[in-house]
Parts: structure tokens; C-alpha cells; sequence
């Protein structure tokens, strides 16, 4: 083979697939500023004759979106802010702090890994309908407080930080609590954003748990919401795409401006096996 | 503060929340699905009874759990292998020395995974429907029939399989990129001296020096693939004839639906044991396919 027919195949082959993954989202984005009842005709039109609002506006002002939204927003950002904050203090434990059983008790960790969250599910639901919890935004917020993901993460990074620079701190006299404040919460930094932002997908795209915990529709997030509203309007093309759209494009819009964050993640994630 | 104490202190917020919530639950799960815990026990604790292993026994003798984990294991073992194909397609063609523009290739390929599932599976309802979907359409050109993509209990699963593998490559296209850039390029140097065709070097450079990576990403696939539950549940609510109930909505209706905990615990527990199995043959097969 020639190397410019070669060339040419790679990148033929890569702008194939490239369409293949974008374009049924592009499609998504055209659909939702269609006028009710166009995009059901023959041939499937691709782009909107006279783009409208109208969906967007249908789906705000009747079907509640706004306040899914802000439930989704709310609840995904309580889950990033608590898990950081217990991932990071228990990550950092592992780490570099000494207690006897510290390895023992990892290993446990690590083992837990291979339960699926579903196994939980039911017991969960009683204990929390126990603690009156269950619809409410505590009931998906509360048990993803803290992750064995999240856990592991940080301990692989904290495990580089060298542990001369807590010795001296402790020599001059400074508490636990102000060198993990002070010196080591600076030097995690990166591996701070990288869980923060896995953690908010995770917690925005999360549909079981949700769709178990959440009873009434007042405490929804955008994934419930979407499912129950395409439940009831299976024709409203236009519309459920402008929902999607409302649901996908946060999520998006984040991966794009810190994706370099969100590989690295992926890639450190990924050894542990 | 002694530094034991401080460790304790460090450690207690996710400790309590993963013992609180994760490992009770797990236990309470064994329990549960040794009782008939129902809607009368959830009414009234005292209608709660033992039954050993009565609701596995039940459930090894339902025709609707063999089926679940029918369509369960199709989903694996078509879904699974599709994946990593067009995972490790994608990855070589990135990381080919001959592509252009690769961030911008990358990030494309990357999108659809930080999509929401429930969103994407609702586009794809669309784009599959029988009369006005563009996947007919396009099929129409090539002058093939209209085909009742999630109507017909024939193609619900190979639609929903179809839709995975678009939704999860990237995620392993990632990690085999990373992979393939840290194979040493004297490898192919060495084989290229050597007259060695790029098929070639692919079977004996490239996948040898995969190895460990595929391993870890047939397993990770594999358990999440068993896991299938969000796309039945909105793009065919687990039909046509219940040709796409996976065993997490079998459990998910057996528990929320029909309220029979008890039951349904038992569901999740064969999932996990199932799972389990399927990983340790995996390594074993594995670790012996190594020794050879």
C-alpha cells in the first residue's frame, strides 16, 4: 500500500467513526429546535426549516425543568463537595499517616470493589426509609458521600508527597489538622480536580439509585425526570430531544473544559487492576 | 494528638459512610434474601419470616430469571467483545503515526461516554424508529425494509447492544491509547528491519504487549456490561416480550414494583456470584493462556 492511499484510510477511517460518535448528539441538538410534529416526516429532516424555542420554552414553563435542573445541579454538587472532602481525609490516612491494621484494612477496601452497588440497593432503601430519608435530596446525596474509587485515587497520588515535609511541619510544632490543611491540601491539587470532576458526571448521570430513592416528582433529577417524561410523551420528538440536550450538555460543556483532568483520572482509575 | 488518633480522626467520616451504607446493606442484602420480606412485612415487621434458601430455590425454578440471564448474557457476550473491538480499532487508529489532527479525533470519539444514558437512549429511540428513524431511512437507500428495531423481540437486544458499544468505547479506547504509546517503538523498528507486514507486527508486537491491558479491560467491560439496566429500562421497558429484561430490572421490578425484597435480594446475589465466577475464570484462563 502506498503510503499516501495509507494516509488517506487512516484519516478516512477516523473522520468515519468520528461522525458515527457525534453525530447522533448533533442530530439531538438540530432536532430540539424543530416545531412539534417536524422531525416526523419522510424523508427525516436534518436540519430545522425555522428554528424555534418553543421546546425549550414548553419544557421550562409546563414540564418543570428548571427545578430538575436545579436538583440535578444541587445534588450533584453536595455529593462532589462531601466525597472530596471524605476522600481526600481518608485517602491521605491511608497514605501517610501510621495506625496499626492500615494495610489489612485497605485490602478490605479494595475488596469491597467487586460487590456491585446494586447488592446494597434494597437494604438501603429500608434503612433510609427507616431514617425518614427516603424523597429527599439526602437519599441519593448521603450514601455517595464517600466512594472506594475515590479513596484509592488519592492515596495513589498522596503516596508521592514526600514525608520530610510533614516530619519538619510536626517538629515545629504544627497539628495534624493544619498539615493536611496547609501543606498537603496545596500538593493534591491536581488529583483534587480530577476526583471532583469524575465525581460530579457520576453523580449528574447516575439513574438507579435515584430512580429508586426519589419517590415524588418534586425531588427529580434531570435523568428521572427525562425517563418519566418520555414515558408520557413517546411522539414529542422535539421536545424529549430539547430535554435531552438540557440533561447532556452541562456534563458536556465540563468534560470539554477540563478534559485533560478527566483522562488523567481515567487512566490512574484503570491500574488498579 | 497522637498520630494513630489522628489517623482514626482522618479516616471516620468515609468509614461511617462506607460501613453505614455500603457494607450493612451488603450483609442485610444476605439476610434479606433468606426471608420472605414483602409488602406485608414492610407493613408490619412481625409478618417476616425465614425461609433459608427458599427464594433461590424459587428463583432457579422461574422460567422469567433463566431468561433475564438469557438476555443478560447475550448482552455480555456480544456486547463485550463488539466493545473492545471498536475500542482497540479506535485506539490504533489514533495512535497511527500516518492520523491528523488527533485531539480533535480523540475528544469526538470520547464524547458520547460523559453522556448521560438516559438522554443518549432516548435519541437513539428516535433515531430507530420504525417509520421516521434515520437508521431506516438510510437503510431504505440501500433499498433494504424497514426493520421494527425495538419492536421486535428479534432486534430489541441487537439495538441496545449496538447502543452500548457507541455509548462505552471511548472509555477503553483511552486506556488502550495509553497502552499502545508505551509499547517501546524499537519493537517495530527491529520488526520492520526484519520485513515484518503491519499485520504482522500487530499479532506478534502489539497484542502480546497488550495483554495485561485487554485482561483488565475485558473484566472492567465485562462487570459493567452485566450490569445492564438503564437501557432497557427507557428504550424498551424491558420488551418486546420481555426480550430485553436484564437480571437488574428482573431485580429492580421484583423489589420496587412488586415489593417482594426478599425475592429480590436473592436476584442481586446470584448477579453478584455469576459476576464473580465469570472474573475468576477469567484471570484463570488468563494466568494460564501467560504460563504457556
Amino acid at each position: 500500500m502506498s503510503p499516501r492511499l495509507a494516509k488517506a484510510l487512516v484519516n478516512g477511517l477516523l473522520i468515519g467513526s468520528t461522525l458515527v460518535a457525534v453525530f447522533p448528539l448533533l442530530w439531538m441538538l438540530s432536532v430540539s429546535f424543530m416545531r412539534p410534529g417536524e422531525a416526523s416526516a419522510l424523508p427525516p429532516p436534518l436540519l430545522p426549516t425555522h428554528a424555534t424555542l418553543a421546546n425549550y420554552h414548553e419544557l421550562f414553563e409546563r414540564a418543570g425543568m428548571g427545578r430538575y435542573l436545579l436538583n440535578s445541579l444541587g445534588v450533584s454538587s453536595a455529593i462532589t463537595l462531601l466525597s472530596l472532602a471524605f476522600n481526600l481525609m481518608a485517602g491521605y490516612a491511608f497514605a501517610k499517616l501510621r495506625f496499626s491494621g492500615r494495610e489489612r484494612l485497605f485490602q478490605v477496601l479494595l475488596g469491597g470493589l467487586v460487590i456491585p452497588a446494586q447488592v446494597a440497593m434494597l437494604p438501603l432503601f429500608l434503612l433510609l426509609k427507616y431514617l425518614g430519608l427516603v424523597n429527599s435530596y439526602a437519599a441519593v446525596v448521603v450514601p455517595a458521600m464517600a466512594t472506594i474509587f475515590g479513596i484509592f485515587l488519592v492515596r495513589q497520588y498522596a503516596r508521592g508527597i514526600p514525608d520530610d515535609l510533614m516530619e519538619a511541619a510536626r517538629i515545629d510544632g504544627a497539628g495534624e489538622l493544619r498539615i493536611f490543611v496547609q501543606i498537603v491540601l496545596p500538593l493534591l491539587k491536581p488529583i483534587m480536580v480530577t476526583l471532583a470532576i469524575f465525581t460530579f458526571l457520576t453523580a449528574w448521570n447516575d439513574f438507579m439509585w435515584p430512580l429508586i430513592a426519589l419517590t415524588g416528582q418534586e425531588h427529580y433529577t434531570l435523568p428521572i425526570a427525562l425517563a418519566s417524561l418520555s414515558r408520557e410523551h413517546v411522539q414529542d420528538s422535539e421536545l424529549m430531544m430539547a430535554g435531552s440536550v438540557v440533561t447532556v450538555l452541562p456534563v458536556l460543556v465540563l468534560f470539554l473544559a477540563l478534559q485533560r483532568y478527566y483522562l488523567q483520572g481515567l487512566l490512574l482509575g484503570s491500574v488498579k487492576g | 494528638m497522637n498520630p494513630q488518633r489522628a489517623a482514626w480522626l482522618f479516616l471516620a467520616p468515609a468509614l461511617l459512610v462506607l460501613g453505614l451504607f455500603f457494607l450493612l446493606p451488603v450483609i442485610a442484602a444476605l439476610a434479606l434474601s433468606l426471608t420472605d420480606y414483602d409488602l406485608y412485612a414492610l407493613a408490619d415487621i412481625r409478618d417476616l419470616r425465614f425461609v433459608a434458601l427458599g427464594n433461590y430455590w424459587e428463583l432457579l425454578h422461574r422460567p422469567l430469571f433463566w431468561s433475564a440471564l438469557g438476555h443478560t448474557l447475550y448482552f455480555v457476550l456480544v456486547g463485550v467483545p463488539l466493545s473492545i473491538v471498536a475500542s482497540l480499532g479506535a485506539a490504533l487508529l489514533l495512535n497511527s503515526p500516518l492520523a491528523r489532527c488527533k485531539p480533535l479525533f480523540r475528544t469526538a470519539l470520547f464524547a458520547p461516554v460523559v453522556t448521560t444514558v438516559v438522554a443518549v437512549a432516548v435519541i437513539w429511540r428516535y433515531l430507530f424508529n420504525t417509520k421516521y428513524g434515520l437508521a431506516n431511512y438510510a437503510l431504505g437507500g440501500l433499498g433494504i425494509h424497514p426493520v421494527d428495531w425495538l419492536g421486535d423481540p428479534r432486534w430489541a437486544m441487537p439495538t441496545i447492544i449496538l447502543f452500548a458499544v457507541w455509548k462505552n468505547f471511548g472509555y477503553n479506547m483511552i486506556i488502550f491509547l495509553a497502552a499502545l504509546q508505551a509499547i517501546p517503538a524499537d519493537l517495530y523498528e527491529a520488526a520492520r528491519i526484519d520485513g515484518a507486514s503491519p499485520l504482522r507486527q500487530f499479532r506478534h508486537i502489539t497484542l502480546p504487549m497488550l495483554g495485561p491491558t485487554l485482561l483488565m479491560v475485558g473484566i472492567l467491560t465485562v462487570s459493567g456490561y452485566f450490569q445492564l439496566f438503564a437501557e432497557p429500562f427507557v428504550m424498551t421497558e424491558g420488551g418486546p416480550l420481555q426480550s430485553t429484561t436484564s437480571v437488574l430490572y428482573l431485580m429492580y421490578e421484583e423489589g420496587f414494583k412488586w415489593w417482594n425484597l426478599g425475592s429480590a435480594s436473592a436476584v442481586a446475589f446470584l448477579l453478584f456470584l455469576i459476576m464473580f465466577a465469570v472474573t475468576a475464570v477469567m484471570l484463570r484462563v488468563a494466568r494460564r493462556g501467560g504460563e504457556a
